[in-house]
């Protein structure tokens, strides 16, 4: 459905030229949510504003849903716009526009008659849950609404890709989830490829099939979100991760075993199936040790469940080394951490 | 009673140039409201970063506003005035004073207007850009209507200046209030037409505000 090759885009300003995107190659499938993820700075927001080419690529073609976008004149990448809807982090809805109107606005854009663009204004309130607000201005709704006008407003024209720039970082916890949600239901339900970006990492692990990591305006890793969560290859990649599985208080209870115990501090990494495995009453039972457990979290993504879990385990260290290697065997992987 | 308090306003003539004054400032407001959104949008779109982005004519867009708006209004009348005769026909007369009070409040309009499609929000265009939208939607259905509230509020400040620029318009043979304080009152020692004529002038400014900010308040839905 997109496909990237060779993209380059590099800024001329007074004190310099800066390369915002190296050398970027991707291709994302037809109904899969894609994510790149990169701290601020990595280019990732340029990235994304290639893909309807807000930005020209200094090099590269960006091809969406079958248009070679940098080939068109002015005029056939305004209509091919309308089938790439895009979100964004701080909504930029028209505030003298009421939610209907809003929502509205790219249908009169595509030139839709007024009764066709009511009928389609009022399923896609129904389908982004805004009912009753319709005649609201966004000046009167919370940030999760005025995100869902966004959604509304960039599905109007029924794009075949919508992109999503940082669209739930100015929102909090509980109303990120609640979009997240939507857009997961909206993919299902349309099988509308997406492209997000964002620096958190629970968003892609939430709701992404594919995730890129950048860094400097490169690419690093690319790959599944679950490869990408269990094997991560870059510095980058894992400090990513860790966000998510190694809370502060880990480090100390780390710190704090360190200093008063022997034995082994081992981190088990359990993918798909093995999430429901008794790996740890298996352990006890079979080899003399004792198993104390830090810490244990399992979190869904869109290609199933993946686990850690921290135990400190006791015994001596022929036999510490035998256990792991069974627990290898089981398929769940087996990290020491630190020992004594 | 009236006959006492003012003994020389002639009612009528007052009546007649409060309708000059008022006519000389709504055809001015109104001319100057279009030609100043239309510099004004001019002046933006060609402003580096932005749609038509082209130095050479906002720079010379630039350069006639910043004259003529450095012209003090009293020399502008009387430079004017060759133009005025061209195209009206007369230099004296309501319809004489109205080249000169256009191009005096314009350009001063159009940097308003420049300012407040600044203020519009980026990202408003650069959505409307990804949901293809032409610059013509962009400039018609993105950018005057979320910068409208600051354009009435601009023209009702250009508005009040207009009134005053009648005054002084009237005194090179506009008519119209100005006129009438000036060869009534001042030249004939009438202070009561003065003071009258004067009031009159408040009224019309008074109303020309509270309807700007009942407007502006109306429509501004931030």
């Amino acid at each position: 459905m997109i496909e990237l090759k060779g993209i380059n885009k590099t800024f001329f300003s007074k004190s310099g030229k800066v390369e915002a995107v190296k050398n970027v190659n991707l291709s994302i499938e037809k109904g899969e949510i894609f994510g790149v993820i990169g701290y601020s700075g990595a280019g990732k927001s340029t990235l994304i504003r290639m893909l309807n080419l807000l930005e020209r690529p200094t090099d590269g073609t960006v091809t969406v849903a079958g248009n070679n976008l940098s080939s068109l004149n002015e005029k056939k990448l305004r209509s091919a716009r309308q089938e790439i809807g895009m979100i964004f982090q701080h909504f930029n809805i028209l505030w003298s526009r009421t939610v209907r109107d809003n929502i509205a606005f790219p249908l009169e854009i595509s030139g839709i008659s007024k009764e066709d663009r009511k009928k389609r204004v009022d399923e896609l309130i129904q389908l982004v849950g805004l009912e009753g607000r319709e005649n609201a201005y966004p000046s009167q709704l919370s940030g999760g609404q005025k995100q869902r006008v966004g959604i509304a407003r960039a599905l109007a024209n029924n794009p075949k890709v919508l992109l999503c720039d940082e669209a739930t970082s100015a929102l909090d916890p509980k109303t990120t989830d609640s979009i997240l949600e939507l857009l997961t239901e909206i993919n299902k339900k349309l099988g509308l490829t997406i492209v997000l970006i964002t620096h958190e990492m629970h968003v892609i692990r939430k709701i992404c099939h594919g995730v890129a990591v950048m860094e400097n305006g490169n690419v690093v890793e690319e790959g599944s979100v679950l490869e990408v969560f269990h094997h991560p290859k870059e510095p980058i990649t894992k400090d990513f991760v860790n966000q998510l599985s190694e809370p502060e208080e880990m480090k100390e209870s780390i710190a704090h075993l360190a200093a008063s115990n022997d034995g082994e501090l081992v981190q088990f990494t359990f993918i798909k199936g093995k999430t429901g495995s008794p790996l740890v009453t298996d352990l006890i039972r079979r080899y003399d040790v004792e198993v104390n457990i830090i810490q244990g979290k399992i979190s869904h993504t869109q290609d199933g469940p993946y686990g850690k879990l921290s135990v400190f385990i006791k015994g001596s260290q022929p036999v510490i080394d035998e256990a792991l290697a069974y627990v290898r065997g089981q398929g769940v992987e087996a990290e020491v951490i630190l020992n004594d | 009673m009236t006959e006492s308090l003012f003994p020389n306003v002639n009612w009528e003539n007052m009546w007649e140039a409060t309708l000059q004054t008022m006519y000389m400032t709504a055809i001015s407001v109104l001319a100057t409201f279009i030609l100043g959104i239309a510099l004004g949008l001019l002046l933006f779109l060609t402003a580096k970063g932005n749609i038509w982005e082209n130095k050479f004519v906002n720079g010379i867009i630039a350069g006639i506003v910043n004259l003529f708006r450095s012209i003090p209004f009293i020399i502008l009348i009387i430079l004017l005035i060759p133009l005025s005769v061209y195209i009206i026909g007369t230099m004296l007369g309501a319809n004489a004073a109205l080249p000169a009070l256009i191009a005096g409040a314009a350009p001063f309009y159009a940097r308003m207007v420049e300012i407040a499609l600044r203020e519009v929000d980026k990202g408003v265009i650069e959505a409307s850009q990804s949901m293809g939208a032409s610059n013509g939607a962009i400039v018609f259905k993105v950018l005057l209507p979320e910068a409208m509230p600051a354009l009435i509020s601009g023209i009702t400040v250009t508005a009040i200046a207009l009134v005053s620029y009648t005054a002084m318009a009237g005194v090179v043979g506009a008519g119209g209030l100005g006129n009438l304080a000036y060869l009534e009152g001042f030249q004939r020692n009438n202070p009561d037409v003065t003071l009258v004529a004067t009031v009159l002038i408040l009224v019309i400014v008074a109303i020309l505000q509270v309807s700007g900010d009942l407007t502006t308040r109306a429509i501004d839905k931030r």
